[in-house]
This record gives structure tokens, C-alpha cells and sequence, in this order.
């Protein structure tokens, strides 16, 4: 094994499929938003990434609502800062929470049903039967579950923060000995616009993420059950990673300025 | 745009030189092929000796490294999204597993090109759907149920039913009887053979299946090693004086076609 070349060799990979995937997304938005539309495809996803992924989303931002302020607390109350609480919980879930979380496990969710759904679709030759019928597979597949995914991710979002919050103010109300009205006051005390703001602008970007590497995964799959299965596996992970790099480049251009 | 009206003599599907390698594999090797108006071609070949490349070649679904393709005396290599698409809509395929959409129910299956490309209304998109079912012998019941709730022959059906609704000028049928008993694939023939008969439609078909090959060819061409070997009239197929062709309908394992190479390609 000349080592050189397995470094030249990931380093190839990694820049084609970079490209591959830009490419991809090109197409999607070009031929997508020149139409025709699919109303009703777009409607079906958006029901499908929205509504069915809030019980999950929703889970997860309660859990982390009351951790935050147990963990939080432990920690403050150290140097007697324990009013800080609910600023710390509403900062961190809108901010960056929020959006990450509910983007990761959106990600699980629907970035894997995508995939396995359109791989499938690959290998049966179901895409290319669409091509034969004058339907272009971009317009039809893949840009409904792109605008769905942009459209959908920002209003979950925005659910997880608030029953994020709640989950801090039940754990600081009925077990850290806060008043109820006390904590939702100093909740939206230190609270501005910039911070929701950049919390759904990043959910927007990571749920185009999500659904752009399910559609992109499921559709250059290759070789049966096999290939739809590592598909799904590709699409989850590099739609988590993904998210988490953007994330970094959002807040930059958010809070660096 | 320049389009050459098509003389009623020229072919219906015109392939030149056409060379299409994966990687190493070198699948077609300057193979030419023409497809007469109105008469049904059966192309065979073993498996894996690049029919079904073919076939995606003209239908534009894979682009080949050199040759030209003319359906209607128009150029498909290399030719415009626009253009495909108005060439696509001359097109009906029936794919090797039926390739039904399985979100959608078996008359939007049938309907989908006429909801596509000619933007009917869903309720006469709908009536058109059944009445087409019952042109390839399903009863309106089977409309809305999903395709995964249907057997194998059913699925073909619609999928024939599919690919003739829009009742194109060519149809491709790639192994249309593949996975079928052997009753099930004569009436598959048989439905086959009776569509493109009333729609008088163009028909390109590969198979492996002599039976299927006997029933629905006006013409046959074999494919060897990236090219066609022999093509001539189905009524001379078993007088054909070609090896490759004897060797093929007999299935012997002895003859000029070595497996192994035949599974390379």
C-alpha cells in the first residue's frame, strides 16, 4: 500500500462527490423552479417532513429544554448566577439547539426514507420509466423534497423552541424552585429578533441539507438492495455532517459581525 | 428548427456505428441497427450482451460514447432536453419488472403520461386509465389498488397498459415475459402483439424468450459481442445459415458464442 496514494485517492473521492453534489443541486433548482410543478407532490412531503417529524423533534427538544436547565443550574448556581437560567435556555435552544438537533434528527428520519425511497426507485428502473413518461425525475422527485425540506424545517424549528423553553421552565418552576411567571419574564428579557432569526435561517439551510443528500444519495445508487442500503447509510451521515459544518458557517456570518 | 419530413420508406429508428463502454467493459462496439415503420423487431441476444443498453441509448436515458441514433430521421444523440422530450412523447416502454410507481394507485400508474404530457383533467384521465385496463384484460376493480397488491402477470399488464395509454408511435418492451409462467407469458404475447397491431405502432423488443421471439417478431436481430451478427425476417430464423443464430434458438452450450466472453459484455 503506497500511502500517497490512498491519500490522493480520498482526497479524488471526496472532490468528485463535492462536485457531484453541487452539480446535483444545480439541476434541482434550475429545472425545478422553471416548472412545471407537482403541487401536489410537494404538499405530500410537506406533510410528510412537518407533521410527522414533530412528535419526534418534539421529543427531543422537551428533553433537552429540562437538561439544559438542570445542567445549567448545577453549574451557576456554583457562583450564585441561577437567575441566568432561562436566558441560557432560550439563547441555546433558538440558537443553536434547536435548529441542529431537530436538523439531525430530521435527518435520521426523513434524509434515510428519501434515499431509501428514490434508491428503490433507481434500481426498479421506476426513474427512468418517469423520464419515458415526459416527467423529469428532478422536477418530479427531487425539487418538491428540496422546497419541502427548506419550507418545513424552519416551522419545526420553531415549535422545538418553544417546547424547549418549556421543558426549562417545568424543571426550573416545579423542581429548582423558580416562579412560574418570574421565569417566562426573564425568558424573553434578553431575547432578540437576531437570535430566533438566525435559528431559522439555519433550519431552512439544514433541512434543504437534509432533503438535497437523500434526493442525491437514493438517486446515484447502484446495485440493488445493497446499494439502496448504503445509500441510506451515506445520506444520513453526510447530511449530519454537513449540517454540522454549515452550522458553523451560519453563526459566523450571523455573530461575528 | 430543422426536421426532415420523414418518406414513409426511411426507417423508424435509425442506429449507426454506435459504441457505448462502461469503465473497461466495452458493451457496444459500432453496432448498427435499423427499426422499420409499423413492423415489431425482436432484438436477442444472452444476457448481458448489452440489449438493454441499447434500448436506453435510443430512448436517451443513457448517452453512448460515439454513433448516432435517428428516431424519424431526428438525431437523439446529443440532442436538447427540449428536444428528447418532444421526442419522448412518440415513446411507450414496458420495463423488465414492470417498474410501477408503488406510491401511486394502478390507474394513476396507467394515466401518468396523460396527466403528465397532456395535462387531462384527473376524472377523464381517470376513464381513459380504465378503459385501457380493460384494452390489456383487467376489470375497472383492480383501478385503485396498488401495484404491490398485484401478482406478477398483473403487474405486466399494467404496465402494457401504461406504456400504450398514450398511444405512442414506438414501443419498447424489454424482457416482456421474463419471470412469467409460461401460460401468463403467451398472454402477454398475445396482448403485446394485439396493441401494437391496433395502435399500429413501431415495436422494439429484446428478449431471450424463443417463444416470446416466434409470437410477436416481424423481424429478428441478434446481438453478439457489441454488435448485430444477423437480422432477417422471423420466418427464416431457423434456416438462418448463421452460427451464432443456431447456436442461440438451439441453446446448445457448444458453438461460436463463448459464455465467457458473453458474460463480459
Amino acid at each position: 500500500m503506497n500511502p500517497l496514494a490512498t491519500v490522493g485517492r480520498a482526497t479524488l473521492t471526496v472532490c468528485d462527490s463535492a462536485g457531484g453534489i453541487f452539480l446535483f443541486a444545480l439541476q434541482a433548482l434550475g429545472r425545478g423552479l422553471r416548472g412545471p410543478f407537482y403541487p401536489r407532490q410537494i404538499l405530500r412531503q410537506m406533510i410528510d417532513i412537518g407533521y410527522y417529524s414533530l412528535p419526534v423533534v418534539g421529543l427531543t427538544a422537551i428533553f433537552t429544554g429540562m437538561v439544559l436547565a438542570l445542567q445549567s443550574y448545577t453549574g451557576f448556581s456554583r457562583f450564585e448566577a441561577q437567575s441566568a437560567i432561562p436566558t441560557i435556555v432560550v439563547l441555546s435552544m433558538t440558537r443553536e439547539l434547536g435548529p441542529v438537533l431537530a436538523g439531525l434528527m430530521v435527518a435520521g428520519r426523513v434524509g434515510a426514507s428519501m434515499a431509501a425511497e428514490i434508491g428503490t426507485m433507481r434500481v426498479t428502473e421506476q426513474i427512468d420509466a418517469l423520464s419515458t413518461l415526459s416527467t423529469d425525475p428532478f422536477r418530479y422527485l427531487v425539487f418538491p423534497r428540496v422546497v419541502a425540506g427548506l419550507l418545513m424545517l424552519p416551522l419545526l424549528v420553531l415549535v422545538a423552541d418553544v417546547i424547549g423553553v418549556m421543558g426549562g421552565w417545568l424543571m426550573s418552576v416545579f423542581k429548582l424552585g423558580f416562579g412560574p411567571i418570574e421565569y417566562v419574564n426573564r425568558t424573553f428579557e434578553f431575547l432578540e429578533t437576531q437570535d430566533v432569526l438566525s435559528g431559522l435561517v439555519k433550519a431552512g439551510v439544514f433541512g434543504f441539507i437534509v432533503a438535497l443528500m437523500g434526493c442525491f444519495q437514493g438517486y446515484v445508487s447502484r446495485g440493488g438492495a445493497q446499494g439502496v442500503g448504503a445509500a441510506t447509510t451515506k445520506a444520513v451521515v453526510s447530511a449530519s455532517i454537513l449540517i454540522l459544518t454549515a452550522n458553523y458557517m451560519v453563526t459566523e456570518l450571523f455573530f461575528s459581525r | 428548427m430543422k426536421r426532415s419530413l420523414p418518406d414513409m420508406q426511411s426507417p423508424k429508428i435509425e442506429v449507426r456505428g454506435l459504441v457505448k463502454s462502461f469503465g473497461p467493459k466495452k458493451v457496444l462496439q459500432e453496432l448498427d441497427l435499423d427499426v422499420p415503420r409499423g413492423q415489431s423487431l425482436v432484438v436477442i441476444g444472452g444476457s448481458g450482451t448489452g440489449k438493454s443498453v441499447l434500448i436506453k441509448c435510443i430512448l436517451g436515458l443513457v448517452r453512448p460514447d460515439a454513433g448516432s441514433i435517428k428516431v424519424d430521421g431526428e438525431e437523439v444523440v446529443g440532442a436538447s432536453r427540449s428536444t428528447m422530450e418532444r421526442l419522448r412523447a412518440k415513446f411507450g416502454m414496458l420495463f423488465q419488472g414492470a417498474a410501477l410507481f408503488d406510491s401511486l394507485p394502478v390507474w394513476e400508474n396507467v394515466a401518468f403520461g396523460l396527466l403528465a404530457a397532456r395535462k387531462l383533467p384527473r376524472g377523464e384521465a381517470r376513464a381513459r386509465a380504465i378503459d385501457v385496463l380493460g384494452r390489456v384484460g383487467l376489470p375497472a376493480e383492480v383501478a385503485d389498488l396498488f401495484p404491490a397488491e398485484l401478482s406478477g402477470g398483473m403487474q405486466k399488464r399494467v404496465g402494457l397498459a401504461r406504456a400504450i395509454a398514450t398511444e405512442p408511435e414506438i414501443i419498447f418492451f424489454d424482457e416482456p415475459t421474463t419471470g412469467l409462467d409460461p401460460i401468463m407469458a403467451d398472454v402477454i404475447n398475445e396482448l403485446i402483439r394485439r396493441c401494437v397491431r391496433d395502435l399500429g405502432a413501431t415495436a422494439l423488443s429484446i428478449t431471450h424468450d424463443m417463444a416470446s421471439v416466434r409470437k410477436i417478431a416481424d423481424r429478428v436481430a441478434m446481438l453478439y459481442a457489441g454488435k448485430i451478427v444477423w437480422e432477417g425476417p422471423v420466418a427464416e430464423i431457423d434456416h438462418s445459415g448463421n452460427a451464432f443464430v443456431e447456436q442461440f434458438i438451439n441453446g446448445r452450450a457448444e458453438g461460436p458464442i463463448r459464455v465467457a466472453q458473453a458474460a463480459n459484455g
